[in-house]
């Protein structure tokens, strides 16, 4: 079957289902959208299906043993080749390299998706129609601010695991692990195998938090088999868990050379004289998942407030948010990992082809759900930790916002939300718009969490905008492409 | 123990081939983000910040945070950790917003 790019761009009909996203959820419901019957079109902002969770090495690298850095590569693999086999079918439509950033209704007909396509500088706009849209758009990392934490060296956790995964790099030899959340247990764990030293990983929480959770735990033994795993792992490679502790500085001039760790009380407030210095040339820090939002809130659909403080869509047992006609899968719905996802992907699948769910994923997702909100109970930042800010420590990286500009705003200003401390001091104004800094800046205006609010999803060339009358009747042609200005 | 993660997952790269940074030749393995390649030659930071001239590298290593910002073959502002390498392809250190050699 031909596959040019023009092909890709240009899908011939309106599909019954378009796809956000082909990581776990997303591939999941596509490959079994598919098998439903329906005539699916699957979007992805990357080259290659997997999303973040299944990042691996781009072909070139020629990596033998790609599942090496994976847990569940299997249930990857499998969804893999049936998307292969359903685009060669002629039933799912693939289209990589497609970053969508608006979603607009369309009358009857459903919806018209709105995407860059490609990358820069050749990047083309694309517009496709879909009768119903599953947004299966992930989460990102929250970021906690720390004094040092624009140090170079100092990096993501989930950053490293992605450079790692999809580049086979390392960050530096001796990496600290930090923040809270299990991705931290996952990070250490193959950071080591691939050859780094972790003299620590320093969990914000303490695991006893988990004790009222023990039902949930229970009723899960699989994720404690994965989670004893990890921290088997984690024990043959020599690394150090200390929970309750934070790292609340990093030293260095021109990279991290030094952090200091310090104990916490159960609101994650340093205790004075507990600080300990742990050499190291990289950090991998990150306070757990924020789902991805941006388009949901965008549509109007309706969001709560998860066990970790996060906003995340309220969806219905067969994964419909509040907008009829868009559906929700993974962590757009609450962050969860990849086998709750894939099987969320299933149950709004079956539920967009009109069939019921089978009752064994039904009773799958129950299960995990309820140990994903023990988890994000146990991992919910107190909020103590704004204590081991400095009035100097930016928290806004890209506009160079210190905590004591926002502080002023709060206290001297008056503003009581993010928003108001954005418009008085330009954080979350920059080039990330906010996605490194809104957790932290919200907590600080003592709001509460505030969905991902942004005009525009990704990077939108100005002509690509310009092409798009306000207003304006939908493309003549259904599934046109939408003209570019000088095309 | 594995050493590498190129142990740790086997194979060799299709292809290596040198790309310069600030005129320093370094090597690239066909299949790397630009942020890969200089990170392998543990060079963490490639841009200093606007405001306080503060140096910078990759942070999110998936496109979100901007971070990453580089000068690549002349142009400014690109994402390195989203860019992949090419044969011959010159990344410069970023000042400030990367503009001040235009005359605005
Ligand atoms: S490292 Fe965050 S955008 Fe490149």
């Amino acid at each position: 079957m031909p596959t040019s790019p023009s092909e890709h761009t240009t899908p011939d009909r309106t599909a019954d289902l378009a796809v956000i996203g082909a990581g776990p959820a997303g591939l999941a419901a596509a490959v079994t959208a598919a098998r439903l019957g329906l005539r699916v079109t699957l979007l992805d902002a990357a080259d290659r299906p997997g999303g973040q969770y299944y990042r691996h090495p781009a072909p070139a690298l020629g990596a033998t043993r790609p599942q090496a850095l994976h847990h569940g590569w299997r249930a990857f693999a499998t969804r893999e080749a049936a998307l292969r086999a359903h685009r060669e079918a002629g039933r799912v439509t693939y289209l990589p390299a497609h970053h969508v950033w608006t979603v607009v209704p369309a009358g009857e007909d459903g919806w018209i998706l709105h995407a860059v396509a490609g990358h820069a500088p050749d990047e083309t706009p694309a517009a496709l129609r879909a009768r119903h849209v599953l947004l299966a758009t992930g989460a990102y990392e929250r970021q906690l601010p720390f004094p040092g934490w624009t140090l170079p060296g100092v990096v993501g956790a989930g950053g490293a695991q992605a450079m790692l995964k999809n580049n086979l790099v390392l960050p530096g030899r001796r990496v600290v692990v930090a923040g809270s959340g299990p991705l931290l247990l996952a990070v250490a764990g193959s950071l080591a195998a691939a050859g780094a030293t972790v003299p620590a990983v320093v969990e914000a929480a303490a695991y006893t938090a988990y004790a009222p959770q023990a039902p949930a735990l229970l009723r899960n033994p699989a994720k404690l088999v994965e989670g004893a795993a990890y921290g088997g792992a984690l024990l043959r490679h020599g690394v150090r868990l200390l929970t309750r502790h934070a790292v609340t500085e990093a030293h260095g001039t021109t990279r991290v050379e030094a952090v200091t760790v310090t104990r916490l009380d159960g609101d994650w407030q340093p205790l004075p004289g507990t600080a300990r210095r742990i050499p190291c040339d990289a950090l991998a820090v990150g306070h757990g998942l924020v789902p991805q939002l941006e388009l949901a809130t965008a549509l109007g659909c309706a969001t709560r407030e998860t066990a970790d403080g996060t906003a995340a869509l309220d969806v219905d047992a067969e994964q419909r948010t509040s907008v009829p006609g868009i559906w929700s899968a993974g962590e757009t719905g609450g962050i969860g990992g990849a086998e709750l996802a894939l099987t969320e992907g299933e149950i709004a699948a079956h539920a967009a082809a009109g069939r019921p769910a089978p009752a064994a994923l039904v009773r799958r997702r129950a299960r995990l759900r309820a140990f994903a909100d023990a988890m994000a109970a146990a991992h919910r930042p107190g909020t103590g930790w704004t204590g081991w800010l400095r009035e100097e420590t930016d928290v806004c990286r890209c506009e160079e916002v210190p905590a004591g500009r926002i502080r002023e705003a709060v206290r001297d200003l008056g503003a009581r939300d993010a928003r108001t401390v954005k418009l008085l001091t330009r954080a979350g104004m920059g080039w990330c718009q906010g996605r490194m800094c809104g957790p932290a800046v919200a907590a600080l205006a003592g709001g509460a969490p505030a969905p991902d609010r942004r005009p525009l999803s990704c990077p939108v060339p100005l002509r690509h905008l310009a092409a798009l009358e306000p207003q304006a009747p939908p493309p003549a042609s259904p599934d046109a492409e939408l003209p570019a200005p000088g095309h | 123990m594995m050493r590498s993660p190129r142990e740790l997952v086997g194979g060799s790269p299709e292809a290596t081939f040198p790309v310069t940074f600030d005129g320093r030749e370094l090597p690239a393995q066909q299949g790397q983000s630009l942020a890969a390649v200089l990170w392998a030659a543990g060079i963490l930071a490639w841009r200093t910040t606007r405001e306080g001239g503060t140096p910078r590298g990759a942070f999110c290593g998936i496109g979100a945070c901007y971070d990453c910002l580089a000068t690549v073959n002349g142009r400014p502002n690109q994402r390195a950790c989203l860019v992949p390498a090419r044969p011959g392809d010159s990344v410069t250190t970023q000042e400030g917003t990367g503009h001040a050699d235009l005359a605005v």
